[in-house]
């Protein structure tokens, strides 16, 4: 059983559902990114996204694109993703990593290498925002080969004569894209998610998590009541910004603030069922 | 490859022969290892839906009489092909023809595929179209078709292309478009690209995404070669008729790569024309300052389709350089990145010295002022024409006009206007 599936399974007999934080690597430098990483399993995160920056993030709002640039800007690479990502291993073998990221640095890495060396510095997913099922192919293999899992997005706009054809081809969890737009923006109503569930439901037997637009404790709790999971990434990464000095360097209120954030979210993902 | 997978089953595929190079995409949109359609799944249902929606609309023979009614009666086509007896004479060597393209109707080729994708979006019952721009050129085409049929618009366009393409931010104004200027990255037409697809992406209801070049997902670059190959069209009719045969050479500037593919794909079957593209070299190609993507870039994955980037050893896209702001892209269409591996066409680069002088000579010898864009395939054509036969038949794509790019150029001559 992999480390994601285990962690689930692990959460869904004690009842509660999972918080996925997520933070760019390298923003707004490596020291404190990976400090934020080792801290925030003990914040609460039962399972976090490593974003890895990229120059051309299309699908992501202005938060996370200034994020992106700030972790370009301090060095970041695929490399320097994995490193930290093992850094992080050396005291944790229990929190899923999963990198969430676009296809081009991947390619330029080599699949096969990429799928090997993540795999083995201790990623266990995978989600890549710019590769739809259809055009997995290259990465699947490799992907599977290393033991890592795919997750896949479904989007509202995703129909329901495409719905198990993305479904069947993904592991460890269904990342549901619950609003149709970038990320950090507007906020899926309670009646939206609740129309979107039973559909997903039907069509998987893998744990959803609902990312997009949430960024308050109360909106995780609705999701976490609603799916398995709740993905916040945009709210995190704007306190983490306002944290900043003036020429965007980290502060001594960085990770304290972050980090409190974060087990607000916490506490109300845990109480919420 | 291309011409196994197409099976000839779409219409027009028909018409082409079993082992022709204008056969492809395959029905996954790829031209050898190159398209595709790496887009989010929010997108990726509307990809498919316009990928059906186009395929019903070029079979529908209602469609083409539209669109044929709109390009002669708007656009303004056939466009002429002309030769130019000075620019021969001045070069010593190839009977050199101009496609007039800057003739058009809103001064550039980008017209021929705004109007094709316009009649689409209205069979598709959109209400509001999105695009994106770099030199303006296909900003004030989409600007104008939204004018003409009443439908809202919204042009992306870099922040530093809004500052050096003002004739056009305000022509697009004028034309009832809401022009935003995109301030991330290096402000031009490949941050302009990215926020007009997170555009889309939140408006996927009502918003149809008009590309302006054959890239992106499939089916932007085989429909955007479609409506283009007008142009090579015209060019095969017209050269029979002032020559009695076919060109020798065809010359093309790239930048997406939408005005050479549109001469070009008319002539892929046939052997004897040479093809040649010519990509922005900016500063220098080993300046590192530079748009040519095919030179100096290698295959990887960006706004949908797989083909050649500039970018760094881990895949961060390069920002491009080009005094023209319509070559000024790290990306080219994937057809192009296909044609250069098989070796179909030949991809060269002019610098942005060799555009600069090449407008002058165009506008000084034929009395057209050529825009930056078509300035680099004259530039080439003043490279290879003096070394070809007088009986050699030599045509270039003006694919624009330069009256936008007067100041541009009097900046670099040092006038002040």
């Amino acid at each position: 059983m992999s480390r994601i599936a285990r962690r689930f399974a692990a959460l869904k007999a004690q009842g509660r559902g999972a918080l996925i934080p997520y933070l760019q690597a390298c923003d707004p430098d490596y020291d404190t990114s990976l400090a934020l990483l080792r801290a925030m399993p003990g914040a609460g995160a039962d399972l976090i996204e490593v974003g890895v920056p990229f120059s051309d993030p299309s699908a992501d709002g202005p938060t996370i694109q200034l994020a992106a640039r700030r972790g370009l800007k301090a060095g970041a690479s695929m490399v320097r993703v994995l490193e930290m990502v093992a850094r992080f291993r050396e005291d944790d073998a229990d929190t899923p990593i999963i990198l969430m990221g676009y296809l081009n640095p991947i390619e330029a890495y080599g699949h096969a290498r990429f799928c090997a060396d993540a795999a083995r510095v201790g990623v266990d997913g995978l989600i890549v925002v710019d590769m739809p099922p259809e055009e997995a192919d290259l990465l699947d293999g490799p992907a599977w080969a290393a033991g890592l899992d795919i997750i896949r997005l479904v989007a509202p706009t995703t129909d329901d004569a495409r719905l198990p054809m993305v479904c069947g081809s993904a592991s460890g969890f269904i990342y549901y894209v619950s609003i149709t737009g970038v990320t950090g923006t507007r906020t899926a109503s309670s009646d939206e998610l609740a129309a979107a569930l039973p559909r997903l439901r039907a069509a998987t037997d893998l744990p959803v998590a609902i990312g997009f637009g949430i960024r308050s404790p109360e909106q995780a709790a609705a999701a976490v009541r609603a799916a398995d999971a709740a993905v916040v990434a945009s709210a995190l990464i704007a306190t983490l910004e306002d944290s900043l000095d003036e020429e965007g360097r980290a502060t001594p209120d960085t990770l304290p603030r972050v980090l409190a954030q974060l087990s607000d979210l916490a506490k109300a993902v845990r109480s919420a069922r | 490859m291309s011409a196994a997978d197409s099976s000839g089953t779409e219409r027009g595929a028909a018409e082409t022969l079993p082992n022709s190079l204008r056969a492809g995409p395959d029905p996954r949109g790829r031209f050898g290892i190159f398209g595709g359609r790496f887009v989010a799944e929010t997108l990726m249902p509307l990809v498919l839906e316009l990928d059906a929606a186009y395929a019903a609309a070029k079979a529908d023979p209602a469609f083409r009489t539209e669109l044929d009614y709109y390009l002669k009666d708007y656009v303004g086509r056939p466009s002429p092909l002309w030769f130019a007896r000075r620019l021969t004479e001045e070069l010593g060597g190839a009977r050199i023809y101009m496609k007039r393209e800057e003739l058009n109707h809103t001064g550039s080729h980008k017209l021929n595929n705004v109007m094709g994708q316009i009649l689409l979006a209205r069979r598709m019952g959109r209400s509001r179209i999105v695009a994106e721009t770099g030199a303006g050129q296909h900003g004030v085409a989409t600007a104008t078709v939204c004018a003409l049929f009443g439908l809202k618009c919204t042009i992306y366009m870099g922040a530093t292309d809004v500052e050096r393409q003002k004739p056009n931010v305000f022509r697009m104004r004028l034309l009832g478009a809401e022009v935003v200027a995109v301030t991330s990255g290096a402000g031009t037409l490949k941050d302009a690209m990215n926020e007009a697809m997170r555009d889309w992406v939140t408006n996927v209801r009502d918003t149809y995404f008009l590309v302006g070049t054959v890239a992106g997902p499939h089916p932007y670059p085989q429909m955007v070669r479609d409506f283009q190959s007008v142009i090579g069209d015209e060019t095969r009719v017209q050269m029979q008729e002032a020559e009695g045969r076919l060109p020798d050479v065809i010359v093309a500037a790239i930048g997406g790569g939408s005005n050479a593919m549109g001469i070009f794909h008319p002539f892929l079957d046939d052997p004897s024309v040479r093809l040649v593209g010519v990509e922005a070299a900016g500063r220098g190609l080993d300046s590192g300052e530079t748009a040519a993507s095919i030179l100096r870039g290698r295959p990887g994955v960006l706004h949908g389709n797989r083909t050649y980037l500039l970018q760094d050893e881990d895949g961060q896209i390069d920002e491009a350089h080009s005094i023209s702001a319509g070559l000024d892209y790290p990306g080219i269409g994937p057809e192009h990145s296909w044609l250069a591996e098989i070796g179909r066409v030949e991809y060269v680069g002019a610098t942005d010295d060799q555009a600069l002088a090449a407008f002058q000579l165009c506008t000084r010898t034929e009395g057209i002022i050529p825009a930056l864009e078509a300035a680099h395939a004259l530039a080439h054509v003043a490279v290879i024409a003096p070394t070809l036969s007088p009986e050699t038949l030599l045509v270039v794509n003006i694919s624009g006009r330069g009256d936008k790019d007067i100041f541009t150029v009097a900046a670099h001559l040092g006038v002040t206007l």
